[in-house]
């Protein structure tokens, strides 16, 4: 996705992608069939300790990056891992630390929570779905009622929450009467009940929690209750991954589609000699180069936190969302009957990017979200 | 002021206070459509100004009468003249494609001569590549330039050449040896507008405009110094020309001062065009708006990304064709979203009114599909020598171009 890429991210990415092949090869994603439950949790902390978890956190908080752009590290890495599709809980633990970095200081402490995260002794994911709902963050259902004793009382549900039966720690997003907050919560809590649900990304598992009177301390808030800067910048941090990742996987399967374009043949000539088809190619090749050109534009407003970042990763998520779902479409259609297969990797693909492009807010969401911060 | 140490913040710095000291405002600027005679007049007194203040040919070389500096110290510039009336009509074809290539392949004397004078204001250049008879098969071309002594006398005719009515020099692509494959028997000609026996007409469009130009060339007789390049080798003139288009409508070339594109039918603005309309809270407007929005950004996105990927040689010369092929899509989107968003009004609008220039912009929606050579064969440049997808069957490919079969239209 970057052109020029130091020794030092070039090692940290090369041994990221020995390190997924070597565990998760396509095949043992493929082999999980739909029943997925996750990922390992060894390899995870093993995992963290290559620092997939510590590239946004600064070094006070135990973290520290590869190139000292963290969000272009983490996009970097993103991009790698979905060009082999790992599972973990990448998106999911690095979008809770971006928001527990962000409101670092102007709430609760949770350094250790923080610490505990970037050493992969802890999971976290970012409850902020809900039953029946579309992407609307800042309006959950779920509440947050203050106890006369201090601390709150939760009631009611989220779901479509990655890793939910792995995590330790939940985000949750809750209505108080000073606005919408979010919330740090043990799912060992009581009150907590996590069933898992069916997804279509077989590298990464989801489920549906219930909050049932589930009481918190006030040290369980991060920031402050109406304070929605760490919700946007976990939103920003979601979809730089999104898009780096799925741009990985369009890449890895451009080229397989290239490759068998040609090596088949049909009325004795090699597919790839057909205008009808090299024009597809050259469309997909257009996009993919685009896609790329925008989730790196997204990826450097996020490190910049610059006032164009809301509206650079809406842009992304809406093209790239779009037309890695035509790309992948297209390569199975050159693939003809053998690209909707079980056995063939094009599915595995198509489901992240089918999963990606649904989650954190549709493209279409995101083009009104453009459509709004242009003034309309 | 042509000190190749003078940091880029300094030369920003210096062309904010002097642009704003000596070039008027767009605000106030007279709203001249591109096809006005009196826009041309204007375009060479503001590249007198820039000119006179040493920000004239930014990229072009010091002995051509640039500055010779990096494309950052250009980008510098067209940033801080953001509001400024610039000579935006100068830069495609004039600067971007034809001096540029003067640049690749002119004569030391051609160099000194005409890149020199366009930067100066005093001279503008034009294309004559296409033919009535042929659109995509450029090297099919029928004008043709026979040897009289040590003189060429040229008959046949253009079509299609940008801006010709306000240029002083077309480069001409004629052919001198029929007996040649088409390629080889070609040279191109840096040809006066104003020579005896060239009639030049200009081409009403569909919206009206008439920014084209078509020429019937007439015995038009030139001597040997306006052979660009070498005799029988024009193809290899014509490529950098390609090169040079591709990579300015895409939006990527260094020799363009000044963003934005000549008034000729400007774009109408998408998000006042719907407040006007009464339609923001309609979810499906608001969702057009903002894929304009996603697909105007995501291009200037890509020809960045492509421009430094070629600058910095991570990818071929042939990936400026991608922005290229991308920039016809955009043009198409964003038309389609005027059209969408406008409603009713797209069709019925009171004279003057901003709507009135959605249905006649749509009129020309293929027109980035179309110039600068079509998207189709963008799709083939980018299969073929970026993908090195087999190339496509040639029925014209080693024979000499005298026994080639050729339409009747």
């Amino acid at each position: 996705m970057e052109f020029e890429l130091s020794s030092d991210q070039k090692l940290f990415l090369a041994t990221a992608r020995d390190f997924l092949e070597k565990d998760y090869p396509l095949d043992r994603i493929r082999r999980t069939g739909e029943e997925t439950t996750g990922f390992d949790r060894d390899w995870w902390a093993r995992a963290a300790e290559l620092g997939w978890t510590a590239l946004l956190v600064p070094e006070e908080l135990g973290g520290g990056s590869i190139s000292g752009n963290g969000v272009r590290d983490l996009a970097l890495l993103a991009e790698e891992l979905g060009t082999g599709l790992a599972p973990g809980a990448l998106l999911a633990t690095n979008a809770v630390l971006a928001g527990l970095v962000a409101a670092h200081g102007t709430g609760p402490d949770h350094t250790a929570e923080i610490e505990a995260l970037v050493a992969g002794e802890s999971i976290a994911s970012w409850a902020v779905y809900e039953p029946e709902g579309q992407w609307d963050p800042l309006a959950p259902a779920l509440t947050a009622s203050p106890l006369d004793g201090g601390g709150f009382r939760l009631e009611g549900a989220k779901d479509r929450v990655e890793a939910a039966g792995q995590a330790d720690l939940l985000l949750v997003t809750a209505a108080t009467p000073d606005g919408t907050a979010q919330f740090l919560v043990p799912a060992g809590a009581d009150g907590v009940t996590v069933e898992p649900q069916r997804s279509l990304d077989l590298a990464r598992a989801f489920g549906a929690v219930r909050f049932d009177g589930v009481r918190v301390a006030e040290s369980a808030l991060v920031g402050r209750p109406g304070d929605d800067r760490a919700v946007e910048r976990q939103l920003q941090v979601a979809l730089v991954v999104q898009c780096a990742e799925v741009c990985g996987g369009l890449v890895r399967m451009f080229d397989a589609t290239l490759r068998w374009a040609f090596d088949r043949y049909a009325f004795g000539r090699p597919i790839a000699s057909y205008q009808a088809l090299k024009h597809r190619f050259a469309d997909k090749r257009t996009w993919i180069e685009a896609c790329q050109a925008t989730t790196s534009a997204a990826a450097a407003a996020v490190q910049e936190e610059s006032a164009d970042a809301a509206r650079l990763v809406s842009v992304a998520k809406a093209f790239v969302g779009d037309r890695s779902l035509a790309v992948l479409q297209d390569c199975v259609q050159i693939h003809g009957g053998i690209g909707v297969t079980w056995e063939h990797d094009l599915h595995l693909f198509l489901r992240r990017a089918t999963a990606d492009h649904s989650l954190y807010g549709t493209p279409d969401e995101h083009r009104r979200r453009v459509a709004g911060l242009a003034g309309l | 002021m042509t000190d190749t140490t003078e940091s880029i913040e300094s030369f920003r710095a210096r062309a904010r206070a002097w642009l704003a000291d000596n070039m008027p405002r767009l605000a106030d600027a007279a709203r001249l459509s591109g096809d006005d005679p009196a826009h041309w007049e204007r375009a060479r007194e503001l590249q007198r100004k820039l000119h006179a203040g040493g920000f004239a040919g930014i990229c072009f070389p010091e002995e051509y009468g640039g500055l010779g500096l990096p494309y950052a110290y250009q980008q510098a510039f067209s940033e801080e003249a953001e509001g400024y009336e610039m000579p935006i009509v100068l830069n495609i074809p004039s600067f971007s494609i034809c001096c540029a290539t003067l640049l690749d392949v002119g004569s030391e004397e051609q160099k000194r001569e005409h890149i020199g004078a366009a930067i100066r204001g005093e001279e503008v250049l034009c294309q004559f590549l296409s033919e009535p008879s042929g659109g995509s098969d450029l090297a099919g071309l029928i004008t043709r330039a026979e040897r009289d002594g040590e003189n060429w006398v040229i008959n046949g005719a253009k079509i299609w050449s940008t801006f010709a009515y306000g240029a002083d020099y077309g480069l001409c692509l004629a052919r001198t040896d029929p007996e040649k494959p088409k390629h080889d028997g070609l040279t191109m000609f840096l040809m006066p507008t104003r020579a005896p026996g060239l009639t030049m007409n200009r081409i009403r469009m569909s919206d009206g405009t008439d920014e084209f130009c078509e020429e019937f060339f007439d015995n038009v007789v030139l001597g040997p110094e306006h052979v660009v390049g070498r005799v029988n080798d024009g193809w290899t003139v014509a490529s950098r020309q390609l090169y040079h288009e591709r990579t300015a409508v895409g939006g990527g070339s260094i020799y363009t001062s000044g963003y934005g594109q000549p008034p000729t039918r400007s774009r109408p603005d998408i998000v006042d065009l719907v407040r006007r309309a009464g339609r923001a809270a309609d979810p499906d407007v608001r969702r057009t708006v903002g894929e304009a929005i996603v697909m105007s950004t995501v291009h200037e996105q890509l020809v960045e990304r492509v421009s430094a990927g070629i600058e910095g040689g991570h990818l071929p010369p042939a990936a400026a064709s991608v922005p290229r092929l991308f920039h016809a899509e955009e043009t198409e989107a964003h038309a389609d979203a005027l059209v969408r968003a406008a409603g009713a009004s797209a069709a019925v609008a009171s004279a003057g009114n901003a709507f009135e220039d959605v249905g006649l912009h749509y009129l020309c929606r293929q027109a980035g599909s179309l110039g600068g050579g079509s998207s189709e064969m963008a799709r083939n440049l980018i299969s073929e020598r970026l993908l090195g997808m087999p190339r496509e069957q040639a029925a014209d490919r080693g024979i000499p171009f005298n026994q080639i079969k050729r339409g009747t239209r």
